[in-house]
C-alpha cells in the first residue's frame, strides 16, 4: 500500500504527488490551511500576483450554472510588494511546494514581476497566466495570440531558471499550437485549461448575472473539454502537461493523467470541499495499489485509442 | 472553521414558504456566534455544485437551526430533508455581531428573511438590555417574526401593521429609543442602505449583516466583494471581513 510511488517530475521539480491546488482557488494558503494539511499536497499555486495591486471587478462576481460556475474576479490581488511582505511569511510556514502564478498587462510587466520574485527561495516555480478571460487588457488577448505567448515565454525564460509553466487558454482553435510555441521558447510545462468564457442572464431583468457580463466557466461542466485539450496537446507536443478542468475526485484525476497529464490541478472543488486535495491523493494511492501500478507516472499518456 | 456532517433533527414550515431546519452539529453549535453563518452542501452529489450560505438562527446545546425560504434549487432540495438525513455544514464563517458593549437597548431591524440571525442574537444578549424588534416585508405572508421580542410590523402593501417600509416605521418610533441604543439590521440591500442612512442621520450605533453571492464562504474564491469606506482601492469580502459590518464602514 505505502510502496506506491506517487511522486512526479515536472521539469526539474519533483513533486511528492501529482495533486496541485489551482491558482485563484487557494488564495495565498492561509484560509484553506484551516481545513487541510497543505504540506501533504503536491504543490500550491498562488492567486495571480501582478506588479501593482488590483482591486478586481465589482460584484456580482460569481454565479452557479449547470454543473459549474462562472467567475469574473478580475485578478484582484495585493500586488507583488505586499505579496512578499504579507503573504510569503505564512507560505514559508506551510511547508508545501509553492508555485507563483503571475498575471500582467504587458510583456515588460511579466518580466518585471518575475525578476522581483525570482530571488524568493520559497518559490519553486512560476505559472504564467496568459489566459485570464476577465481582464480587458492582457489575459485572453495574449492567450489567443500564438506569437504573443511565444514572446512572453521567451522573455520570462530569460530571467528565471526555476520551473516555468505556461497556463493555456481553451478559448482558441488549436491549444496544441500554444503548447508547441511554449515548448520552443523554453517553458518546462504547460497547464491546461484555464476557464472557458461564458455568460448567464436573468430572464426577468434581462441583465447579465455577473457584472462583467462574461466570466470564466469552471467545474464539472468543463471536464470533457479540458480532457480533449489535454489529449490534443499530449498527442502533438512533447511537454509535461498539468491537467485542469472540473476535477472533483480521484477518478477525474486518473482520467486526466491517462489523457496525457503528468500532474493535475484542482480548483472549483476546493470551494466546496477544502480538503478535496488530500482525499484525491488518498484515492490515487488506493487506485494504484488496486491496479498494481508501482509509480503513478506510468499513468501519464497511457491511453489506449485502439 | 470545520466541515461537519450534521444530522437533521426536524424540518418544519413556520410560515407559508418559510422553513426552520434543526440539525445535530455539536462542533459548529459550540463555536458559532450570533451573526456568523454556515455554508451548507444540500446534496451529496455534485448537483447543485456549490454550497449555500445561511445565517445561524439558533444554536442550542449540540444543535443548530437555520431559517430559509424556497428561493432556488438548493433551498428546494433542503426543504425536502427529513429527520435523520445528513447535510454537510461548513462553519462557523465570518464575523458576527458585536453584542458586548455599552448600550442599554438593542433595536432589531429585519426585512423579510432578514430576521433569521436574530433569535440567536436576542438569546445571547445579557438580560439587562431591552430589545425592540422592527420587522418589515412586502406583504403579510412574507413577515418572519420567529422568536423575536417586542415586535412592531410594517408591510409595503399594508396587509399587516404599519403601511410602508420598516425604516419609515423606525422614523416614527425613534422616540422610544434610549440615548445609547444600538441597532442591528439584516435584510435586502435597499433596506440596509436606508438603515445605514437613518443611523448616520440620528447618530445611532448600527451593525448590519450583508449578503452577496459567494462560492467558498471563507475567503479563497474572492467572489463576494464589498466597498469599504476606509480604502477605496481594495474591496473587503462579505464572507471573511463580514457578513456583519459597522454600518459606517461599508458602501452599499
Amino acid at each position: 500500500m505505502s510502496n506506491v510511488d506517487l511522486s512526479v517530475n515536472i521539469g526539474k521539480l519533483k513533486l511528492q504527488n501529482p495533486v496541485m491546488l489551482a491558482s485563484g482557488t487557494v488564495g495565498y494558503g492561509n484560509e484553506i490551511s484551516q481545513f487541510t494539511d497543505l504540506s501533504k499536497i503536491g504543490a500550491i499555486i498562488t492567486k495571480s500576483v501582478s506588479l501593482k495591486p488590483r482591486k478586481g471587478n465589482p460584484p456580482q462576481r460569481i454565479v452557479e450554472t449547470s454543473s459549474g460556475m462562472l467567475n469574473a474576479i478580475g485578478l484582484a490581488n495585493v500586488g507583488v510588494e505586499q505579496f512578499i511582505l504579507e503573504k510569503i511569511p505564512f507560505l514559508r510556514e506551510v511547508n508545501s511546494t509553492l508555485i507563483c502564478n503571475i498575471a500582467a498587462s504587458s510583456i515588460e510587466e511579466y518580466v518585471e514581476c518575475l525578476k522581483i520574485l525570482d530571488g524568493q527561495d520559497i518559490i519553486k516555480g512560476f505559472e504564467i497566466n496568459v489566459s485570464c478571460p476577465n481582464v480587458k487588457e492582457g489575459g485572453l488577448v495574449y492567450g489567443n495570440d500564438v506569437s504573443a505567448v511565444g514572446k512572453i515565454t521567451e522573455k520570462v525564460r530569460a530571467v528565471t531558471d526555476k520551473l516555468l509553466i505556461i497556463k493555456l487558454s481553451p478559448n482558441t482553435a488549436h491549444v496544441s499550437d500554444f503548447a508547441l510555441v511554449a515548448k520552443k521558447e523554453g517553458a518546462d510545462a504547460v497547464s491546461a485549461i484555464n476557464t472557458l468564457v461564458g455568460t448567464a442572464f436573468d430572464i426577468y431583468t434581462r441583465k447579465p448575472k455577473i457584472k462583467n457580463i462574461t466570466g470564466g466557466l469552471s467545474g464539472p461542466a468543463i471536464k470533457p473539454v479540458a480532457l480533449a485539450k489535454v489529449l490534443e496537446i499530449s498527442r502533438k507536443v512533447d511537454i509535461p502537461i498539468i491537467g485542469i478542468g472540473g476535477i472533483m475526485n480521484w477518478q477525474d484525476a486518473v482520467e486526466f493523467m491517462i489523457c496525457g497529464a503528468t500532474a493535475v490541478q484542482i480548483g472549483t472543488v476546493n470551494f466546496i470541499n477544502p480538503n478535496a486535495g488530500i482525499e484525491i491523493i488518498q484515492g490515487l494511492r488506493e487506485y494504484c495499489t488496486k491496479m498494481k501500478i508501482q509509480s503513478i507516472s506510468e499513468l501519464t499518456s497511457s491511453y489506449n485509442l485502439e | 472553521m470545520f466541515t461537519e456532517k450534521a444530522v437533521v433533527q426536524f424540518l418544519k414550515p413556520i410560515e407559508q414558504n418559510i422553513y426552520l431546519l434543526k440539525a445535530y452539529s455539536p462542533k459548529i453549535s459550540q463555536n458559532i456566534k450570533p451573526g456568523q453563518f454556515c455554508n451548507i452542501k444540500v446534496s451529496d452529489t455534485d448537483f447543485p455544485l456549490l454550497r449555500r450560505p445561511f445565517s445561524i438562527c439558533e444554536a442550542e446545546g449540540d444543535c443548530v437551526s437555520f431559517l430559509f425560504n424556497i428561493h432556488g434549487i438548493g433551498t428546494k432540495i433542503l426543504s425536502g430533508k427529513r429527520e435523520g438525513n445528513e447535510i454537510n455544514i461548513l462553519g462557523p464563517l465570518g464575523n458576527g455581531f458585536n453584542i458586548s458593549g455599552n448600550y442599554d437597548q438593542a433595536v432589531i431591524v429585519a426585512g423579510g428573511l432578514g430576521s433569521a440571525p436574530f433569535p440567536y442574537l436576542i438569546n445571547s444578549l445579557d438580560s439587562s438590555k431591552e430589545v425592540l424588534s422592527y420587522v418589515g416585508a412586502q406583504t403579510k405572508t412574507d413577515l418572519v417574526t420567529y422568536k423575536l421580542k417586542s415586535v412592531s410590523i410594517s408591510t409595503d402593501d399594508g396587509t399587516a401593521g404599519f403601511k410602508g417600509n420598516v425604516i419609515e416605521l423606525l422614523e416614527k418610533q425613534k422616540r422610544l429609543f434610549v440615548k445609547n441604543v444600538k441597532l442591528f439590521g439584516c435584510g435586502p440591500t435597499p433596506m440596509l442602505k436606508a438603515l445605514q442612512k437613518f443611523s448616520a442621520e440620528n447618530n445611532y450605533e448600527c451593525e448590519i449583516s450583508t449578503e452577496c453571492a459567494m462560492a467558498c464562504g471563507f475567503g479563497i474564491c474572492q467572489g463576494c466583494p464589498i466597498e469599504s469606506t476606509a480604502n477605496i482601492n481594495s474591496y473587503k469580502l462579505v464572507c471573511k471581513d463580514g457578513p456583519v459590518f459597522n454600518s459606517r464602514d461599508i458602501v452599499l
